[in-house]
């Protein structure tokens, strides 16, 4: 049966009035950037309840992802979500080895926390560029878009893709860095800021956009909590947590960064929280850049599990051996007979794989456990009482991607 | 890191002897079907475990050496002192049904619609046990290894709606 305004679970004195109105907000719509679709029961302008409704892309990735090789399933994880792929690629396999436990090279760590905060700064870029496009600073989202592309290029001249990159490999990556990628790097580090002032400047005191977003879309500290929303959602909410401070995994513990907090919970705060974001991380960017140590970036051959490179393949056995393993089907490395959950601090939250081995080399169960899901949850609660127009304002702060919400 | 034993102590003298397991400093505790929600409640409300990070089922139909059908995996964290600790349950046909953690927490709900939707474990006193992800007409719950990756052909048997119908 397809949703109708009858299936509507909301409260009994407001779903019996008869002068409410049913009205279809998306799959379709220009401030929903993707396909979601939310039903809204609207008294005027004002809704009286939402109801999200999802599940319209079909994408099936943790079906897919029991059929898949740790390394092949990459590229699904390129489509979770299409603003920060790299983000992605990071965290699944992060999860793979810690099933497999296995220890990443220096290099390889500061090369995975550089990416995964170049991907954080190209999601809450799109993403507060697009809440102000939505409340009509098109200005703002023309230098947000702008400085994407620069990070785009940054992906291309580092793994070939400037959208699905794909670039994590189980014990290390594709390719190291260039010295022309790290030269890219550094100078987007020294440009960038500049940029970010100006985008400040134009909207943390924009009479038009400090309207729209002070107190609405009110998230306690207590229901931030409840909901399980985790990243700067919940950070906006007075929840001091961040994966990276928390439990420090890849390099994390040797940079000098801040954990970003406020106290409002309100749509204004979650895109300050955002913004202050971005600054950190550039410093860690700076930082992982200057400090970028030298040595290999993938793991040895004696792991068995990253590719050798074509020297050790042509000139020592073990490479041989190894490069021939690796790309036979079914035969690949094996991994434990175990269950693990691994996650990082994704730009939208905890994004987290609950990995279930049975020893060969797909996956028994990969489940994902992604914050855009969480946070749809949590709309109908922050969108009750407000008007229609801060539908889209809710929306773009809460940065729902809609290929995370599907399974 | 692994969950400190003070705990466990604690959660051993209030629910019962439990197995506990650990694997990459990851604690695992498995709780009875019938005192799950005790031992849920229990760790939100005397031992701060404020935080459901996820809720997760593992369909275990050709797992070598399982003995159980279904595993439920509660991902817990204690976000004062950052702590894990994750709460299996082993759930076996035909009696599926686990009581529903929602009064707990809020968060609970879609995340054990999706369980539902997708492994058919039924949530007692779910406030709105609906499927999230499938139309409503899907009979199956496709992430059970007995579900085939293409699918049964449920896609050509639904009903075609009209304009005039809609």
């Amino acid at each position: 049966m397809p949703l109708t305004p009858s299936s509507l679970a909301s409260p009994e004195e407001t779903s019996e009035q008869d002068y409410l109105w049913t009205l279809n907000f998306g799959p379709q719509h220009p401030a929903t950037h993707t396909t979601l679709r939310i039903v809204l029961k609207l008294d005027g302008e004002r809704v009286v309840d939402a109801v999200p409704d999802i599940g319209y892309l079909h994408s099936g990735f943790e079906k897919i992802g029991e059929h898949l090789d740790y390394n092949q399933y990459v590229t699904v994880t390129d489509r979770m979500n299409y603003i920060s792929p790299m983000a992605n690629n990071v965290a699944w396999h992060h999860a793979v080895e810690t099933l497999c436990g296995i220890e990443l090279t220096p290099r390889g760590k500061y090369i995975r926390v550089i990416i995964s905060e170049l991907a954080r700064i190209s999601d809450h870029l799109l993403s507060t560029g697009a809440m102000g496009l939505d409340t009509g600073a098109f200005t703002f989202f023309l230098y947000a878009f702008y400085q994407r592309e620069v990070i785009y290029d940054i992906f291309e001249t580092l793994c070939g893709a400037r959208f699905t990159n794909s670039y994590t490999r189980v014990g290390g990556s594709m390719y190291d860095m260039t010295p022309l990628v790290i030269e890219k790097i550094r100078t987007f580090v020294k440009t960038f800021p500049a940029t970010v002032d100006d985008m400040e400047r134009l909207l943390n005191r924009n009479r038009i956009f400090v309207d729209r977003m002070k107190d609405v879309g009110l998230l306690t500290k207590a229901e931030a909590l409840s909901f399980s929303a985790s990243g700067p959602v919940a950070r906006a909410s007075g929840v001091p947590c961040d994966l990276r401070k928390d439990e420090p995994y890849l390099a994390y513990a040797d940079f000098d960064f801040n954990v970003c907090c406020a106290t409002a919970g309100d749509c204004f705060a979650r895109y300050y929280v955002r913004m202050a974001e971005i600054r950190e991380s550039l410093k860690i960017v700076q930082q992982a850049i200057e400090n970028l140590p030298s040595g290999p970036a993938n793991i040895g051959v004696d792991e068995r599990t990253a590719l050798p490179t074509k020297q050790q393949v042509y000139q020592t056995i073990e490479g041989t051996i190894t490069h021939f393993e690796l790309t036979m089907a079914n035969r690949g490395f094996t991994v434990p007979h175990e269950e693990v959950y691994a996650a990082v601090e994704a730009p939208n939250g905890e994004l987290g794989f609950y990995l279930a081995g049975d020893g060969s080399d797909v996956a028994y169960r990969a489940r994902c456990r992604p914050p855009s899901y969480i946070h749809f949850g949590i709309f109908p609660h922050l969108i009750r009482g407000h008007t229609l127009s801060d539908v889209v304002a809710v929306l773009g702060s809460l940065n729902i991607i809609a290929a995370e919400l599907d399974r | 890191m692994p969950c400190s034993p003070e705990i466990l102590d604690a959660l051993k003298q209030h629910c019962g002897e439990m197995p506990v397991s650990e694997f990459r400093g990851q604690t695992r505790v498995i709780a009875p079907q019938a005192k799950l929600f005790e031992v849920l409640a229990f760790l939100k409300q005397e031992q701060g475990f404020d935080f459901l990070c996820d809720i997760t089922c593992v369909d275990y139909l050709n797992y070598r050496g399982a003995t159980d059908r279904f595993g439920l995996a509660y991902m817990l964290v204690r976000h004062e002192e950052w702590e894990r600790l994750i709460v299996r349950c082993m759930l076996n046909e035909p009696d599926l049904t686990v009581p529903s953690a929602t009064p707990l927490f809020e968060g609970a709900n879609w995340l054990e619609r999706e369980v539902w939707d997708m492994f058919g474990i039924p949530f007692e006193g779910h406030p709105d046990l609906r499927r999230i992800l499938m139309p409503e007409e899907f009979t199956a719950h496709p992430l059970r290894k007995d579900y085939p990756l293409q699918g049964r052909g449920e896609r050509h048997n639904f009903p075609v709606l009209r304009r005039g119908q809609a």
